[in-house]
């Protein structure tokens, strides 16, 4: 179950000189692998490594990582949530293009101060995602089957939204959202840290996240317990509405558009992968909301290296794919322990 | 009819560590043929590690199993059943999405030019079932039929897998005095037939009913084995609990003094559901033990659940201190102050993926609200009080819940409502599958909330229990308050023949 952090084996671990504090942290693991992935890259590519301060902003390729998973880490963070609580989010691509609709055709159409319209972006997340949660926690429908729901229905409503066609637009305070920096550092990455920070301290400072863990590890006895499991799980989907909103306007800011049947395709996927390399279990009962950033960055800093690496674009794929079942596999404690008596063994034999 | 010579199972100096806890040390244990052999301990004993070791669900550490003086490893269960060990395991550990026969036939289906013929392996599992005295349409889903039926079901396929060895952990605990008494016939059966039993109960009467020897264990040691017939009633506890059994025998009439609460402080007027429970009355006073019993189904627990909001009642309600309490859900009956420690705490009571401390947490903190986190200081030292008042066998506050043992996790829910501090708290079997020791502590501590002034209604079905420690007993059978006894009246002749008549 979650027993990827299990206490046990630890003692196999200390002879490689770290801490047991730290290796029993939960993003101990998916941090040494993103550790390991990034130095493989830049191994193979040095410049991978290279971070340069041009014109007062930065560049490089572990910027562009950060940049590109900003949206995906939002996706991720909410997804992380809803996972918590024994549950799944297959909209949160369909969120972003619906946001996106909004956002773009009221820059388009209306004059409304940019707060405004940041709020009606936010806000279609919100109903989305209190659709998702109804569904779930009052009409028990099951979480895959009600989310499927408007993945499928929800480019259709942002397609309705933009009248079936790219809606471009121009506005210097969209722009900068979606290329701007502030100290050297895109907006979008202020953004999505400003948003995974908040709730972080939602989840961890309050019992939020304690609450959440209850009811997707079980939610009879958390109801008697006295916690409102309902809402608990309707207040999860909402969560994860507004931050694939929020993914949705940064989307749309980055193109200056919005697309209604290409933005945050197949994002869910990325989103779930993450949410696991962070040491979930899909069951339900724990999340982690850093180690899914850090997942999130696996999976960016992948995409990109291999890019760079020159490797065929046709190998790209199943190369990723290859390192994401090689982090998986380091989080299962059972290969963890043999993997350690292995060595064990081969130090002996020399 | 014992024959101690030729043990059929046998094991030797078997150990077993868990991070932080020696589950095993050193322990001998012999099983002859045709012998009912029942194992014996207090919860964390080690009798559920004995029993995985043995099945190779756990690698022992050290020590060898020995079948039929051969040694064996077996790898999990279904090797050891291979070799001629069966299990039936606390937990029913069949498939309840399959139908009866599919379960019972598993991996044994009758097959015909390398299919399978579905006909005859129904024919087959109803014969096996037969045997049982089990008839049962064995096409319908396992999970259909009440627990005790699966019970029989899994203790079927047990038997008719050609075993030599049958381990029974604790069959009994979901079924009922009928069903019991088919159990046990069957048993008698199996020893006729030359097969060894090993039995894990924590009912004595079972054990003097039923056994050849007694092989107690206590923090993961033997203690001794014992023909059973030797060994009378207090000297098996003492042996279970390594202390003299005063507190347990510490009788009702020294604790009167707790009765001078504020009196009805908690009045049920006529609550009811319709095909669940006939409108009931009762009143309650403050440091006052109501005891509430009748056999299965008679209403117990669908009343403790009426009462906390778990279900909702269509009739009658509940008055604390003359006023109405609001029972829309369990989270307004804890507000008002009561509290629920359910019969079933694996589905209803702990959080298994949680740790001890978080579970401890839960009550209290869902009535704080989400937005008043109690400080992780604070967390930290009621969690370790808990722990040390009710004797929690952990490591650490940390360790998740679902990993100790069933015992642990009572001592767990309870220990959620006693930081919460309730006015009105309601035990469902709270001693069910609780060995003796956790049973006194519990019993000791109920005590004593009570002469703190809290009200407490504990449902049971063990009248020895209701009789040591109840003020007043209300008596139910078939969904409905047939009496209600109290003072000297309180006896188990006298619950009985309310029972029964």
């Amino acid at each position: 179950m979650t027993s990827l952090h299990t206490r046990s084996g630890a003692s196999a671990q200390r002879r490689f000189g770290v801490p047991e504090a730290l290796m029993q942290r939960q993003w101990f693991a998916p941090l040494g692998a993103l550790l390991l992935i990034v130095l493989c890259m830049g191994v193979v590519s040095p410049d991978f490594l290279s971070i340069r301060f041009v014109d007062g902003h930065l560049y490089g390729s572990l910027v562009d990582v950060v940049h590109r998973g900003s949206s995906a880490a939002l996706v991720a963070v909410g997804m992380a949530i809803v996972i918590g609580t024994r549950g799944i989010d297959l909209s949160v691509g369909s969120v972003i293009a619906i946001s996106g609709a909004v956002l773009a055709v009221l820059i388009r159409d209306t004059e409304l101060p940019p707060w405004l319209i940041l709020l009606a972006a936010v806000g279609s997340g919100v109903l989305c995602g209190l659709w998702n949660g109804v569904l779930v926690a009052y009409l028990d429908i099951q979480p895959i089957i009600s989310t499927l729901i408007l993945m499928v229905a929800g480019r259709g409503i942002a397609q309705m939204i933009t009248g079936g066609q790219i809606v471009t637009f121009h506005g210097e305070f969209f722009e900068a959202i979606g290329s701007g920096y502030l100290l050297g550092i895109p907006w979008r990455v202020l953004i999505a840290a400003a948003v995974i920070l908040l709730l972080w301290l939602t989840m961890r400072k309050t019992a939020l996240g304690l609450f959440v863990e209850a009811v997707g590890g079980n939610a009879r006895a958390s109801r008697l317990a006295g916690i409102d499991s309902r809402g608990i799980t309707l207040l999860a989907y909402v969560i994860s509405g507004i931050c694939s909103a929020v993914a949705g306007i940064i989307i749309a800011a980055d193109i200056r558009g919005a697309d209604a049947n290409n933005a945050g395709l197949w994002l869910e996927l990325d989103a779930i992968l993450a949410v696991v390399l962070g040491g979930a279990a899909l069951m339900g009962g724990r999340f982690y909301l850093g180690a899914t950033v850090i997942g999130v960055l696996i999976i960016q800093s992948l995409t990109t290296g291999i890019l760079l690496s020159g490797l065929p674009t046709q190998y790209t794929l199943v190369v990723k794919a290859g390192v994401v079942l090689l982090v998986l596999l380091m989080q299962v404690p059972g290969f963890r322990r043999s993997m350690a008596a292995l060595l064990r063994r081969r130090q002996h034999e020399s | 009819m014992t024959d101690m010579t030729q043990p059929v199972l046998s094991v030797r100096g078997v150990g077993k560590v868990f991070p932080g806890v020696k589950a095993l040390q050193g322990v001998d244990f012999d099983l002859a043929a045709g012998e009912i052999h029942a194992l014996l301990g207090e919860n964390g004993a080690g009798k559920s590690t004995l029993i995985k070791v043995i099945t190779g669900v756990h690698p022992r550490d050290e020590g060898e199993v020995l079948l039929e003086g051969r040694a064996i490893e077996p790898e999990h269960p279904g090797d050891a059943q291979s070799l001629g060990i069966s299990t039936v395991f606390q937990e029913v550990n069949l498939i309840p999405t399959l139908s009866v026969a599919e379960n019972l036939m598993l991996e044994r289906q009758v097959r015909r030019g390398g299919l399978i013929a579905w006909k005859r392996t129904a024919a087959q599992a109803k014969e096996a079932l037969k045997t049982l005295g089990l008839e049962i349409d064995v096409n319908r889903a396992l999970g259909s039929y009440s627990v005790a039926v699966q019970q029989l079901v899994a203790i079927a396929r047990a038997v008719s897998l050609d075993a030599r060895v049958l381990i029974l952990d604790e069959p009994t605990a979901s079924l009922d005095s009928d069903e019991i008494q088919t159990l046990f016939r069957i048993m008698r059966e199996l020893k006729a037939k030359g097969l060894g039993i090993i039995f894990v109960t924590h009912f004595l009467d079972q054990v003097y009913a039923l056994t050849d020897r007694i092989t107690v264990l206590r923090n993961g040691r033997r203690v001794g084995t014992f023909v059973t017939a030797e060994l009378n009633r207090v000297d098996l506890i003492n042996q279970m609990l390594g202390r003299e059994l005063a507190e347990i025998s510490a009788h009702r009439r020294q604790d009167s003094e707790c009765f001078a609460g504020i009196s009805h402080r908690i009045r049920i007027e006529g609550l009811g559901r319709k095909r669940v429970l006939n409108p009931v009355s009762l009143d309650l006073s403050g440091g006052e033990i109501l005891g509430l019993t009748g056999l299965l189904g008679s209403g117990r627990t669908e009343l403790c659940e009426l009462i906390f909001g778990a279900r909702k009642a269509d009739s009658g309600r509940v008055l604390l201190d003359g006023e109405p309490v609001s029972l829309r859900s369990p989270r307004h009956a804890i507000r008002a102050g009561f509290g629920l420690c359910p019969e079933d705490r694996k589905q209803d009571g702990i959080v298994a993926e949680l740790s001890v401390r978080e579970n401890i947490m839960l009550a209290l903190q869902g009535r704080r609200g989400w937005l008043r986190p109690i400080p992780r200081g604070e967390q930290q030292t009621l969690a370790d009080e808990m722990i040390a008042a009710l004797g929690i066998a952990t490591p650490d506050s940390e360790k998740p819940v679902g990993q100790l043992s069933g015992g642990n996790q009572q001592k767990v829910v309870l220990a959620r409502w006693l930081v919460s501090k309730p006015v009105f708290l309601l035990l469902d079997e709270p001693t069910r599958g609780i060995d003796v020791g956790a049973h006194a502590d519990i019993i000791q501590l109920i005590k004593t909330l009570c002469s703190e002034g809290l009200a407490l209604l504990v449902a049971s079905s063990e009248l020895e229990e209701i009789v040591a420690f109840a003020d007043r007993v209300a008596v139910m059978r078939d969904r409905d308050k047939v009496s209600e006894l109290s003072g000297e009246s309180i006896t188990q002749d006298n619950i009985i023949e309310a029972i029964a008549q």
